[in-house]
């Protein structure tokens, strides 16, 4: 024997999970999606994720190489994600550059300034398309109607409003015109599968479950959140239309329309950005759900899950505070 | 006038009306009584909060100062980091004299280096000398000596002590050391003291801690102390410096003369001292002890 | 049927049991033995005998002292050669009976014969006091010394006696080789306790990676009154005396008591078949069965070994050399036990197993941001937050540790086994405890 023996504390057993594992299992969670958003939007499609991946890892990798100076840790697959979830946020037909800026924010602001992975206390992929979607408005807006020019690149694409744009300018009434042209009531089950004019990821719901029921699986997430702010924001709708259905849409159509899918199973999800405890989590779910359906309902802007979720981001010091884990032994029964 | 400026004159005279009477109760109920010395005395003193003077901070030792004046006596204590010049401002402010205390220097009290005592062991987990001191002996195997991880550096709030790469040893440095005793507190393994700094700077002391018998830290380390009392013989008897206990000799600063001569005859080196020995080259021992002798 | 289990927490390491079919060979009495008074929880005691000295099998050379403490007797026969320090695991230097063995000559009280003695002659306080004398120690690898856990403060009485047989540590096997080749000793040994404890009903829980002796024993059993063997699922840390007594009995210790609070006595296997032979057989504690294993191993193999012999003769008993590429040897198991720096440590009472991992197992994984999966949070069997104790224990902030509970951990180590960013979490934790309870026990002083 040759090598100098190792002596440290117990455990001296280690398992099996690693950071890369868990950041790399979302993003093979992503792919069902990103599948769906290619067959509709097409070349685009490939084009905004792929563009927005490598932004969002050069920018990590230039500010740790050249402003931190410290190692770089752009194969761990954080920022590979924040890269499709952004992408996933906005329209196909983005600019470029504007998917530059938002990259800048999302990961030079939003979490490199933060100490990196793990310090950032708002999911970077929300920040960078709140600012896109303050920034830049119209563009952020306007959806390629699906399945026009499908593999020729960079069309002037004809808009088509998202299920959630015509709920909020033209109430209840406008979802009997969904597709254009305006002929039939609005089909959930294309919503679900995802043949709807939308941002990239939003569109599919199918595609999102198929992926948080894989990162059920590999035990990435657990479903306390995903489940809890479906339930709340539908409870939150089915309310309101019970109340009002000729004024309210139904709790389905809140559920597979916009991006209440994609942001309850990946981005209220993000294990940094969420409460550690389950009491914590259902807190969060539950009050993020209850948001949403207020932005979407009551707020000015169509959508409201990804500022529902930022709003959440910022209570979750004080959620982890008070909401801790059941200890064993304080409540005490007496079998 | 316009009634809305009227209106809001008023208004806003009255809030400052409120508010002042609330703020004089307030002021009322939960005045506190402090001695105005006590802020005063604080001003004098450095403002480090390093906690050395053995008081929750600056103002608790002012606190005692001031405490101990009312009582005419503050003899027992000091301010380490500021030393005598602090001291005798606090005294003069509060009228009465201090004492003069010589000045003092931390001092590592192991030479264990990775040369002297080679790692035969690696450590994993936190740098941490508390952690690592319950886990084993040490890297190195010697259950008295220095740990390498540090906890002296962190605790070091003047930048006066830092670990050398090559040794992997901490060094203190005596000009920025202001005895405040926070590494002597954080070492797990008490390896650091607080020693006279002696007179142009001389300083000899037994740099190691073992109290085990000869051979087995032998095994370990080059320079440890094995207790075989030499130093102690050749000690002059004007200074009567070192005692011997637990197989480990200990020189007193205090009594200490710095003349050198146990340096020399130690069989193992480890006694250090601040300048060069009469006769610095560490040759075959015995020689090296008769020529001592005879130039005595 | 669901198994039981404790509800909070858990991880499922990967099992390595590869020595549980080996069947448990005594290793040769070396030349000279080595036995350290402090081989149990509390004060060391205090050596007896003199250099020069002759002692016996069973001759009494390290008297307790204290309240927590145990008798240590010599495991060989021969001549005290010196009363020294020796190194343990951990490198530092214990007070030790050194002794030169010459044949193997035994005290003439003790019983050396197998057959099985089934009747209890003795009362519940002379069992007691048997096991006091007799220097019996919780073999699980705390080393408690027993005889205190039967020692009831003014008021209190048990009910149940809980007997671990979970072995949830991956790689050992010594309790399982004890279950399956002594099993009537065992139970006879758990009527004993039964009888000291004065409680009717005894119930030996048993993972159900051990088929084999969940079997022997349950079969075994029906002829002892109130002896019920309870498989259990396999789950880490099973054997955790709070864990094993929720998943058995659904009971949950409050925080800073002991199993008695909840009428529960909780022994181990090994413990078990110590108590028979002390008090049926008179034989003192002088020899247990530890495993040794390791990736690395041709073979590993499950011993009965002396008190005091050096762990390399348990490799030389298998023929077998250190491997090549080891990193660690570590006393125990992979999750609570002690790196060791060496070999020629003595074995002592709580030596459960040597386990050898190579140095790719041994090496911990670079340590990265935390990434508040939370994960140690669900994997903790006391419901702790890892991630913040960790937090403030870095920072040595002592008065809010001690606000989340820290003194509750377990130290099982389920948070850094399952941390994917391969944070140091018990080692800060461990550090912060230690403060916690310091300071803790400086204000009782006050």
């Amino acid at each position: 024997m040759s090598n100098k023996l190792i002596v440290s504390l117990s455990p001296h057993e280690k398992g099996e999970l690693s950071v890369e594992k868990v950041m790399w299992g979302v993003v093979i969670a992503l792919m069902p999606s990103f599948a769906i958003s290619v067959y509709t939007f097409g070349f685009d499609a490939i084009k905004v994720v792929l563009l927005s991946v490598v932004f969002c890892v050069g920018i990590e990798f230039l500010i740790q190489k050249f402003m931190l100076k410290s190692e770089t840790t752009i194969l761990d697959g954080s920022a590979a994600i924040t890269g499709i979830l952004l992408a996933f946020n906005v329209p196909s037909n983005i600019p470029w550059w504007q998917l530059l800026a938002g990259s800048v924010v999302a990961i030079g602001i939003s979490k490199m300034a933060f100490g990196g992975l793990g310090k950032n206390p708002f999911n970077p992929a929300l920040v960078g398309r709140a600012f896109m979607l303050a920034s830049f408005p119209v563009e952020m807006t306007t959806w390629p109607v699906p399945f026009s020019n499908i593999w020729s690149p960079a069309t002037d694409a004809i808009t088509a409003a998202t299920p959630l744009g015509r709920l909020a300018e033209g109430g209840v009434k406008a979802l009997g015109a969904l597709t254009d042209p305006p002929v039939e009531a609005v089909d959930y089950i294309d919503i679900f599968i995802g043949k709807v004019g939308g941002s990239l990821g939003e569109i599919s719901a199918a595609a999102i479950l198929i992926g948080g029921l894989y990162m059920l699986y590999k035990k990435i997430i657990t479903w306390h959140i995903p489940v809890f702010y479906l339930l709340s924001l539908a409870g939150f709708s089915g309310l309101l239309w019970i109340i009002d259905p000729s004024k309210y849409a139904d709790p389905l159509f809140h559920l597979l329309a916009g991006g209440a899918m994609l942001g309850a199973w990946f981005m209220a999800t993000d294990l940094v950005t969420s409460p550690m405890s389950v009491k914590g989590q259902i807190i969060f779910a539950v009050l993020g759900g209850l948001l949403c359906g207020a932005i979407r309902i009551y707020g000015s802007y169509p959508e409201g899950c990804s500022y529902s979720i930022l709003i959440m981001n910022a209570f979750v010091p004080l959620i982890d505070k008070y909401s801790k884990p059941k200890r064993f032994g304080k409540e005490v029964n007496y079998g | 006038m316009n009634p809305v400026i009227l209106y809001s004159v008023g208004v806003l005279a009255l809030i400052a009306a409120g508010s002042a009477i609330i703020l004089y109760f307030v002021a009322k109920k939960f005045k506190v009584d402090e001695d105005p010395r006590i802020g005063e005395v604080t001003e004098i003193l450095p403002g480090a909060n390093c906690g050395g003077c053995g008081f929750p901070g600056c103002s608790g030792f002012a606190t005692a100062l001031v405490k101990g004046a009312d009582k005419g006596d503050i003899s027992g204590l000091a301010c380490p980091p500021g030393g005598n010049e602090t001291m005798t401002a606090v005294g003069e402010f509060l009228g009465l004299t201090v004492e003069e205390s010589a000045p003092t220097t931390a001092v590592v009290r192991c030479n264990g280096t990775k040369a002297k005592a080679p790692s035969k062991l690696t450590y994993e987990g936190p740098t941490k000398c508390a952690i690592a001191h319950t886990l084993f002996s040490g890297e190195n195997s010697c259950p008295h000596g220095c740990l390498g991880l540090g906890d002296c550096v962190d605790a070091c709030d003047f930048e006066a002590i830092y670990m050398d790469e090559e040794t992997g040893l901490p060094v203190v440095v005596p000009d920025k050391c202001t005895s405040c005793g926070a590494c002597v507190r954080a070492c797990p393994r008490d390896i650091i003291e607080i020693r006279p700094r002696g007179r142009k700077d001389r300083r000899v002391w037994v740099a190691c801690m073992n109290e085990e018998k000869g051979p087995i830290p032998m095994k370990n380390c080059k320079v440890t102390c094995i207790g075989c009392a030499k130093c102690f013989d050749v000690c002059p008897p004007v200074a009567n410096a070192i005692t011997m206990g637990n197989n480990l000799a200990f020189i007193d600063g205090d009594k200490c003369i710095a003349c050198g001569k146990c340096i020399v005859v130690c069989p193992t080196t480890a006694i250090l001292a601040t300048f060069e020995p009469p006769k610095p080259k560490p040759k075959p021992v015995t020689e090296e002890k008769e020529a001592s002798e005879v130039k005595k | 049927m669901k198994l039981k289990t404790f509800k909070l927490g858990g991880v499922h390491p990967p099992e390595n049991k590869k020595t549980a079919d080996i069947p448990v060979v005594p290793v040769d009495i070396p030349k000279r033995v080595s036995v350290i008074m402090s081989q149990h929880l509390g004060v060391p005691a205090v050596p007896v005998v003199e250099k020069g000295d002759k002692v016996k099998v069973g001759t009494l050379i390290g008297e307790a002292k204290g309240f927590i403490s145990a008798n240590i007797h010599s495991p060989v026969s021969g001549t005290v050669f010196k009363v020294d320090g020796v190194t343990d695991a951990t490198g530092y230097r214990k007070d030790a009976v050194i002794i030169n063995v010459e044949g193997d000559d035994w005290e003439e009280k003790i019983d050396k014969s197998e057959t099985l003695l089934k009747e209890i002659k003795l009362s519940p306080e002379e069992i007691i006091q048997r096991i006091k004398d007799s220097g019996i120690v919780g073999m699980g690898g705390a080393a408690f010394p027993t005889h205190v856990k039967y020692m009831f403060p003014e008021g209190k009485t048990a009910d149940t006696l809980v007997i671990n047989g979970v072995e949830c540590e991956p790689y050992l096997t010594s309790d399982h080789r004890v279950m399956l080749e002594k099993p009537d000793e065992i139970l006879v040994g758990v009527s004993i306790m039964m009888k000291a404890g004065k409680v009717d009903r005894a119930k030996i829980g048993i993972e159900t990676n051990k088929p084999d002796a969940i079997n022997v024993l349950s079969e075994k059993a029906k002829d002892y009154p109130g002896i019920e063997v309870v498989p259990l699922k396999v789950q880490y840390p099973q054997g955790a005396e709070k864990q094993l007594i929720k998943a058995l009995l659904n009971r949950e210790i409050p925080s800073g008591k002991l199993p008695l609070d909840v009428g529960c006595i909780v022994n181990n296997i090994g413990t078990a078949f110590a108590i028979y032979e002390a008090v049926q057989k008179n034989k003192p504690l002088i020899e247990r069965v530890v495993t040794l294993t390791g990736k690395g191993l041709k073979k590993g193999g499950n011993f009965l070994v002396r008190i005091g012999i050096p762990a390399k003769n348990l490799l030389e008993k298998l023929g077998e050399e250190i491997p090549e590429n080891t990193g660690k040897m570590i006393s125990g198991g992979p999750m609570m036990g002690k790196a060791i720096n060496h070999l020629d440590i003595p074995v002592t009472k709580g030596t459960s197993g040597i386990v050898l991992m190579s140095e790719e197992e041994s090496k911990r994984n670079i340590i990265q941001n935390c990434i508040r999966c939370s994960k140690c949070v669900s994997v903790c069997p006391m419901g702790l937050e890892p991630y913040l104790l960790e937090k403030l224990a870095e920072k040595d902030m002592f008065e809010e540790c001690e606000k989340e509970a820290i003194v509750d951990c377990i130290e099982c180590g389920s948070c850094s086994y399952t941390c994917p960013s391969s944070r140091q979490l018990l080692d800060h934790i461990r550090y912060g405890k230690q403060n916690v309870m310091r300071i803790m026990r400086e204000r009782r002083q006050q």
